[in-house]
């Protein structure tokens, strides 16, 4: 994976032509063909390629949407029912792109919840998840823009909701603000900065991407044992295999993502947000789009003051807090086993972490008021104790169970428990087992 | 991967439990005073347009089209919806033409510089009843009655847990009508005892802002002409006029919906073929 030693090898005239000059073919090859990628990853490892997909398609409807959409005030809103009404199958795109943002982030969060429960982020491949975490948050920009542009109420009041929350800082906060809005309120040089930004933080989050898959094509994939690749018997070659299990897998989601497009478009969306924004009347609660729920639960759950801290800025910090603690994961896991495989205790907590983050994102639909701000006052503090606490101990006091010698070893031995008869000392030799 | 599927489930599981207790947490309601709403959940009717085939009953929009011009149309604008949209609404070229030529449009300047009236043409859309919004609120209480263009879509009661994970499944897409059609036919509905109503509103249990509201009750039996034999009721003005609403929101929903299966089956037998192929190219290596 690492190593260098290309297998590429040009066949016809041009090809040596062009790769004597600038070997293209060759990092396409040695990175997407002949890269060696571990022979027992699952279904949960298809996402950083349904990712990719996402991503285009966002960025290939996006293009094409911008083409008629108005950024001001006035005519945001027309326009997009424009596009949904006029524009040849403009409501396709439309739908596309908006269902498409919030399958991105299902995407990207079943991408992070695999990272964490195979350990992905652990030495040699912090940078990794980091690039990995940067890429979240420039996703949160651009999703939180993009939700601004149509103009509706919500995109009206979320934007005025969320800037507000940088006036919490001390000092400097308004000043961010006013930077932020272009002005004392959201209006249409926000509406105009919004618009220039969703269209440029895309292709920083594909940059990024580069730089992942870079990242990623040193260390090599991690793996369901977290077992480092130790013989050529522990490896395939990218492609045929991992290519036709990722391509098995994109088609699935790409279904799953259909039924939202063609029969609930609106399902995942606010109905107040076809209601054209309106500065003078405030919806009954603003609620953000549902990928950032936890954290806004998070934010909301800080109703009291911890010394010189009031409650508003408690509870910007706690949110930021609750991403930024993500970007230190790498060296906050001190166990020496990698994957929550051999971790019975760690995967406990990691389920209930799970539990937990959607039980959030529920609570951050609620109204504060009542007992739900006491069940997102303890759901909080297991987000940041699950971090902060069980992450360092786990790892000094836990008993990990027996690792398998090498990935080829733990495939053959599953493949024993699961009654399929193996010939002994037979790795990457054909058997009958699919 | 059954591992992680079976944590999946036992985490569905849980949350489910969790998330039932749920209800304890709202506010107890008071029956006078209540501080939730709507007071009462719109009723689920049975639309044509619902579930994957559902197609628009035409002739129930050419009647609410005639509820919305006779009736709403006096105060509620439709802005975003052109005439010529109408001939999805099986109407013939020469009857939108004739529809929109029965209504006056403002046009201008012209090479005087003034402003003149027209009959409209099927390109126009739907003129407003109000020269702006400040005129709308003044004429109603202070309350401009929303723009109907896309109203089907920009209304929707709160279904809460488990629903809303039920209405992924079944396909639950017309929370705006039964909103409408609840509304429309709330009216008659007495105010629990003890309920102040504030002046000039009119209560509704079905109304989503509040116990009352600004617009009265807008129907009555017999108040529109059907020629085509449907009931003069009430409910069936109703039921026509979220119809129509709802067309007006989602134009393209038949075509949308077509679409959709027509992609949904092409990519269960790819996906057919890609597993076939993944098995294929798997069969050789324990994994």
């Amino acid at each position: 994976m690492s190593g260098g030693h290309s297998t590429y090898t040009p066949k016809t005239g041009i090809e040596r032509w062009i790769d004597a000059r600038m070997p293209l073919p060759r990092l396409m090859y040695d990175s997407f063909v002949a890269y060696p990628v571990p022979r027992n990853l699952n279904y949960a490892y298809t996402f950083g390629g349904i990712l990719s997909i996402m991503l285009i398609a966002q960025i290939l409807t996006g293009v094409v949407l911008a083409m008629h959409y108005t950024p001001h005030i006035t005519m945001a809103f027309q326009s997009v029912e424009k596009i949904m009404r006029d524009v040849n199958s403009g409501w396709l795109l439309r739908y596309m792109h908006s269902n498409g943002a919030s399958f991105f982030f299902i995407a990207v969060y079943i991408h992070i919840f695999r990272g964490l429960f195979y350990g992905s982020y652990k030495a040699p491949r912090e940078l990794l998840w980091i690039l990995g975490c940067i890429i979240y948050l420039l996703m949160m920009a651009t999703g939180f823009m993009g939700y601004v542009l149509p103009w509706g109420q919500m995109s009206f009041w979320g934007a005025t909701v969320i800037t507000g929350f940088f006036t919490a800082i001390p000092l400097v906060g308004e000043w961010i603000q006013q930077l932020l809005l272009g002005g004392y309120a959201v209006d249409n040089p926000t509406l105009n900065r919004f618009f220039a930004l969703h269209y440029l933080l895309p292709f920083m989050i594909a940059g990024v991407v580069v730089l992942h898959v870079w990242a990623l094509h040193v260390t090599g994939q991690t793996n369901p044992t977290g077992i480092e690749v130790k013989s050529k018997t522990d490896t395939v070659a990218f492609t045929p295999y991992a290519t036709i299990k990722d391509a098995f897998a994109m088609v699935l989601f790409l279904l799953a993502f259909s039924y939202f497009i063609f029969y609930i478009p609106n399902y995942l969306g606010h109905p107040d947000n076809y209601i054209i924004a309106n500065p003078l009347k405030t919806p009954a609660h603003i609620v953000p789009e549902w990928y950032f729920l936890p954290f806004y639960a998070i934010l909301r759950a800080i109703t009291f003051n911890i010394g010189p801290i009031d409650s508003k800025l408690g509870g910007v910090l706690a949110m930021f807090g609750a991403i930024a603690v993500l970007f230190f994961v790498p060296w906050l896991d001190t166990s020496k086993v990698r994957s929550a495989v051999y971790r019975p205790w760690f995967k406990l907590f990691f389920w209930l972490f799970a539990a937990n983050a959607i039980f959030l994102g529920w609570l951050g639909s609620r109204p504060a008021e009542g007992s739900y701000v006491v069940m997102a006052q303890l759901a909080t503090l297991y987000y940041f104790a699950f971090f902060l606490v069980i992450m360092p101990l786990l790892g000094l006091i836990e008993t990990p169970r027996r690792l398998p010698n090498s990935i080829t070893e733990a495939v053959l031995e599953k493949n024993k428990a699961g009654g399929a008869a193996m010939p002994a000392g037979a790795t990457a030799a054909p058997d009958h087992k699919g | 991967m059954k591992k992680f599927i079976g944590g999946l489930v036992v985490v569905g599981l849980a949350l489910s439990g969790t998330v039932g207790l749920a209800p304890a947490a709202e506010e107890g309601h008071n029956a006078a005073e209540p501080t939730h709403f709507p007071i009462l959940k719109p009723r689920e009717e049975s639309w044509s347009f619902a579930g994957p085939f559902g197609t628009y009953d035409k002739a129930q929009l050419q009647r609410g089209l005639k509820v919305y011009k006779e009736v709403c149309s006096a105060c509620h604008s439709m802005d975003l919806v052109a005439f010529r949209t109408l001939e999805h609404l099986g109407y013939s070229e020469e009857q939108v033409k004739a529809f929109a030529a029965e209504y006056t449009v403002q046009d201008g300047p012209n090479a005087d510089g003034e402003m003149f009236d027209r009959p409209g043409i099927p390109s126009d859309h739907f003129p407003s009843p109000f020269p702006n919004v400040e005129a709308a609120a003044a004429a109603n209480a202070g309350a401009a009655p929303p723009d109907m263009s896309l109203l089907a879509k920009a209304r929707g009661v709160e279904r809460g847990f488990p629903r809303f994970i039920f209405d992924i499944f079944t396909q639950y897409a017309e929370a705006g009508p039964d909103y409408i059609h609840s509304l429309l036919t709330g009216y008659d509905e007495q105010p629990p005892e003890g309920m102040q109503i504030p002046e000039g509103t009119h209560f509704n249990p079905y109304f989503i802002a509040g116990k009352s509201l600004a617009m009265a009750k807008p129907l009555s039996d017999d108040q529109v002409t059907y020629d085509d034999g449907a009931p003069q009721t009430v409910d069936q003005y109703a039921r026509d006029v979220s119809a129509f609403l709802m067309w007006a929101a989602e134009p393209h929903m038949e075509e949308r919906k077509r679409m959709g299966f027509r992609v949904m089956v092409f990519l269960v037998i790819f996906a057919g073929l890609v597993y076939a192929t993944k098995r294929r190219v798997w069969s050789a290596v324990a994994h």
